[in-house]
């Protein structure tokens, strides 16, 4: 919500589609202030695009028929260049065995560049379909003039454009040449886009275009990229994030060893980086040798004795206190109920650091070139850290291209950009290419991780015991403050500023007669560590602390699970939805809590030692819910306290689900990260850093305790929404709320140990 | 200089003899699709075939490789290797594909010497190779979808 406010400007939108060579050009975009259509659509034809129009997509249609459409999204293994692509296709009218995609670099006219959030097709879906029923429509004025018919009683399908018997292929059409159109904002607005019974592509079973090069080891990912006499560079890692300064180098031990170059001390204008080294060699192994050789003096910054214990400790002194934090939500009085109860619950969940483990460690290679900072890397968000290289680098954005490669997972570490940072500094100072890469133990130091959070919720009760309000406060190390401040809501009363990717989720769908959620910054956190963006961000322990406090009030008031949540999600008043995105409300997430409870057979008889538990989320945002509904089967070893995940079933509604194997994918992965957050992933902060570096200790979920998984889609034709994030929010809960049932004990803390 | 086979060629390499064999391969030899990823054989990104055996090539010295024969996925070439390849697109394995050479590598190593391997026998063999997008159930299904459907 903050984010889409922020990242699309007023702009006027237009289309244009023009042929240049043996090539029909076309892309949905604005124009730039003061460029007509007609010039803009010239620069297209001629240069592809240019700095008069922005094209937030762009595809070309060649003389052979192929159509090639440009992705300015990171592919970290969601697909979604084949996702973004088919929705396009399908307007078009496109033969899908002709489509390829392209992944673009960091040139400004692709306007703001980011994938995160569970956002690209929610947030370009409306946009791709206009765009392909743009396109769609000038294929069939030309072809209709070549046919000899009138556009109305042409279609197009298969890559051709066809009236009754006749028909026209659209590599006929491109080759026939010298099409030039442009569409309005209000043209764009009024295109027909078809209805959900005439798709040919969205919703129907497709493989995916990355997968086979991912097979046979062809795919490029930003660690193998090389350049010609580019040298290796390897971090020295600070003790500290912040304030860390470098009292001496000495790499006498290191001049013995081949290869070994020497070590540069960096100075960071933009302070990203605080007390940095760099080991530079002629190979990566000379300079893995060379970094344990090399021996660098700091006198660490003042968080150099932090603790987890530390930062939850503080956390919980954070919520208990009433007056702290920012209002997320205030609705009613629950104050008032408060002063009024008869009976309260409280209590508090907490969760540890996690890490981001990305299985490619971070990496950059720059070459500084006429002026010109070409950074080779993969990245999610290339708008964010752009202005920040152009701050360390005290140059010019025009003056740093990001080039963009597939990415050996992103999972949220790779929205920031920071690696890069050296590797720039370090090929402007040498005059050559620098291939930075991390070993494990410095990207996980060097990690923005998820940061450890603690949640309070006070309930309360009135004579009858019924629930009458609930207070919930959540502390944690806030990413977008540290890294996207521009980015921060403001509080419902508004005062103070808070950050929505650290509070989502709290403002749950279901109907509470008072509800209030303060959002608190844990600052020592936030002066420890650099917090991160992590798969599911807030929701993701937000979550947590929400459905397992949930089932704690079910059993309190000695109700079931699912039959309490279903007296609150009764879609009335803001619960009711909005259309298009939240049509529905929480009446979506009460069918799809229905459909789990059925399919699970809920309420059925389990031996001693086994339990269920339940657990719901509306997926990362309000405005664009992904309603999901996970139940979990656990059994519990009575001697070992050994927690197994026997089964998982998760029923999902996003809406029209446009590439149904690849959704399925992301459930797959997102429900069993939900089950390595909970029981095998953390560590903690230890000396101001994370304690678990690699696998040796870091230890997130194997094949062998892979549960078995019972996924199942909602049949839906509503607008579609994302699928990277949520199905994970509601894994741990109904994990802790299983081994509750199980047990009798009640989980409070991630990872689980009992 | 140390001299071994790499996919069917012979190479030899100046690097000192304490060189692990991964950036040989990718660094010297250019086969990129081996992966870095842990750098303590826990992960299993950078399994390559040492004499035909799974191996970790980000601890293992070049030193023990000397005339031995090394296969990467750049090389695969073996019946049950092309009959993963294949399965693993059917069943659309890879999400961000990064660990996914090492995979097949180490599935392959497994088919090799066991052409039917039950769930405990896949377990067992493919607990080492870490997922971070967490496709197991994909990766169980495409090996056993290779066992029975592949020559093996």
């Amino acid at each position: 919500m903050v984010m889409s406010r922020q990242a699309h400007a007023i702009t006027r939108r237009t289309f244009l589609a023009g042929t240049a060579g043996s090539t029909l050009v076309m892309g949905l975009g604005t124009l730039l202030p003061g460029c007509s259509r007609e010039e803009a659509a010239d620069d297209l034809a001629a240069a592809g695009a240019s700095k008069r129009f922005s094209p937030a997509v762009w595809f070309e249609v060649d003389g052979t028929g192929g159509v090639l459409v440009n992705i300015a999204k990171a592919e970290m293994g969601q697909h979604v260049g084949t996702a973004l692509a088919r929705i396009v296709a399908d307007e078009l009218g496109a033969d899908w065995s002709r489509v390829s995609i392209k992944h673009v670099d960091s040139d400004p006219k692709w306007g703001f560049m980011v994938t995160g959030g569970s956002w690209s097709v929610v947030l370009s879906f409306t946009m791709l379909s206009q765009a392909g029923a743009a396109g769609r429509t000038v294929l069939i004025e030309a072809g209709a003039k070549m046919l000899g018919v009138e556009a109305g009683q042409c279609r197009a399908e298969g890559g051709n454009v066809v009236a009754g018997e006749k028909q026209v292929s659209f590599a006929k059409i491109v080759a026939q040449g010298d099409i030039s159109r442009t569409f309005s904002d209000e043209e764009l607005a009024a295109m027909p886009v078809k209805p959900a019974s005439e798709r040919r592509l969205i919703g129907m079973a497709t493989t995916a275009l990355d997968v086979p090069d991912k097979t046979t080891g062809a795919t490029v990912y930003g660690l193998d990229t090389e350049l010609p006499d580019m040298v290796y560079a390897h971090p020295m890692i600070p003790p500290t994030r912040y304030g860390s300064t470098i009292n001496s180098i000495d790499d006498t031990a290191a001049k013995g060893i081949p290869g070994y170059q020497q070590t540069l001390q960096l100075t960071d204008p933009a302070e990203i980086l605080q007390g940095w080294a760099l080991v530079i060699a002629d190979s990566f192994p000379a300079a893995m040798k060379a970094a344990d050789a090399v021996k660098v003096d700091w006198t660490p910054g003042p968080t150099a004795a932090v603790t987890e214990a530390h930062i939850l400790s503080e956390g919980e002194k954070l919520a208990a206190d009433t007056n702290s934090g920012v209002l997320f939500v205030d609705e009613g009085d629950v104050e008032a109920a408060r002063d009024s109860a008869a009976d309260m619950l409280t209590s508090t969940y907490r969760t540890s650091t996690v890490l981001h483990f990305t299985l490619e460690p971070q990496n950059a290679l720059v070459e500084f070139v006429d002026g010109v900072f070409h950074i080779h890397a993969g990245n999610q968000w290339q708008s964010l850290i752009l202005p920040v290289l152009a701050k360390s680098l005290e140059v010019e954005e025009s003056n740093i291209v990001i080039h963009q490669y597939y990415l050996g997972g992103g999972f949220g570490r790779r929205l920031f950009g920071d690696q890069m940072i050296s590797a720039a500094l370090a090929a402007r100072e040498l005059g050559r290419p620098v291939k930075l890469v991390f070993q494990r133990p410095d990207d996980s130091r060097f990690d923005c991780v998820r940061s450890p959070s603690v949640a309070r919720f006070d309930a309360s009760f009135d004579t009858d015991g019924a629930l009458t309000g609930i207070e919930h406060a959540a502390a944690a190390g806030w990413p977008t403050l540290a890294m996207a401040p521009g980015f921060m809501g403001t509080g419902v009363d508004g005062n103070g500023q808070f950050d929505g990717f650290s509070i989502n989720g709290a403002d749950h769908w279901y109907t509470l007669p008072n509800h209030r959620v303060r959002a608190i910054n844990n600052d020592l956190a936030q002066r420890t560590f650099l917090p991160g963006w992590l798969r599911a961000v807030g929701p993701g322990w937000i979550g947590w602390g929400v459905e397992s406090f949930i089932d704690e009030l079910a059993a309190k008031t000695g109700e079931d699970p699912v039959a309490f949540r279903l007296a609150r999600l009764d879609a009335t008043g803001k619960n009711a939805g909005e259309s298009p995105r939240s049509v529905g409300g929480a009446s979506r997430l009460a069918a799809v809590l229905k459909d789990v409870a059925q399919r699970s057979a809920w309420g059925k008889a389990l031996p001693e030692g086994e339990g269920m538990g339940i657990a719901v989320s509306h997926g990362q945002e309000r405005d664009k819910p992904t309603w999901t509904a996970c139940v979990a089967h656990v059994s519990v070893d009575a001697d070992s306290k050994k927690v197994s995940v026997k089964k998982i079933w998760q029923t999902i509604d996003c809406g029209t689900v446009v590439h149904p194997d690849g959704a399925r994918a992301q459930a797959e992965g997102a429900t069993l990260w939900g089950v390595s957050m909970a029981l095998h992933e953390g560590t903690e902060i230890a000396n101001g850093q994370v304690r678990d570096q690699n696998l040796d200790t870091y230890t997130p979920l194997r094949m062998s305790d892979v549960p078995e998984l019972d996924i199942s889609f909602m049949e839906s034709n509503e607008f579609p929404t994302g699928m990277g994030e949520p199905p994970l929010i509601a894994v741990p809960p109904a994990i802790g709320n299983a081994i509750f049932a199980a047990t009798g004990t009640r989980v409070r803390d991630l990872p689980i140990r009992l | 200089m140390i001299q071994f086979k790499v996919n069917g060629e012979t190479v030899t390499t100046e690097s000192p003899p304490d060189t692990p064999l991964l950036w040989v391969i990718r660094d010297e030899l250019k086969l990129k699709g081996t992966k870095f990823g842990c750098g303590i054989a826990m992960c299993g990104a950078c399994t390559v075939h040492l004499d035909g055996a799974a191996t970790r090539s980000c601890i293992t010295p070049i030193s023990v490789v000397e005339n031995a024969a090394i296969t990467t996925i750049e090389g695969l070439s073996s019946a049950e290797g092309k009959a993963l390849q294949a399965t693993w697109v059917e069943e659309q394995v890879p999400q961000c594909g990064y660990c996914q050479s090492g995979q097949i590598m180490q599935a392959a190593d497994l088919l090799s010497g066991n052409p039917s391997p039950s769930d405990a026998d896949i377990n067992e063999a493919m607990n080492g190779n870490l997922c971070r997008c967490m496709a197991y159930t994909r990766i169980r299904k495409a090996i056993k979808s290779a066992a029975n459907g592949g020559e093996a």
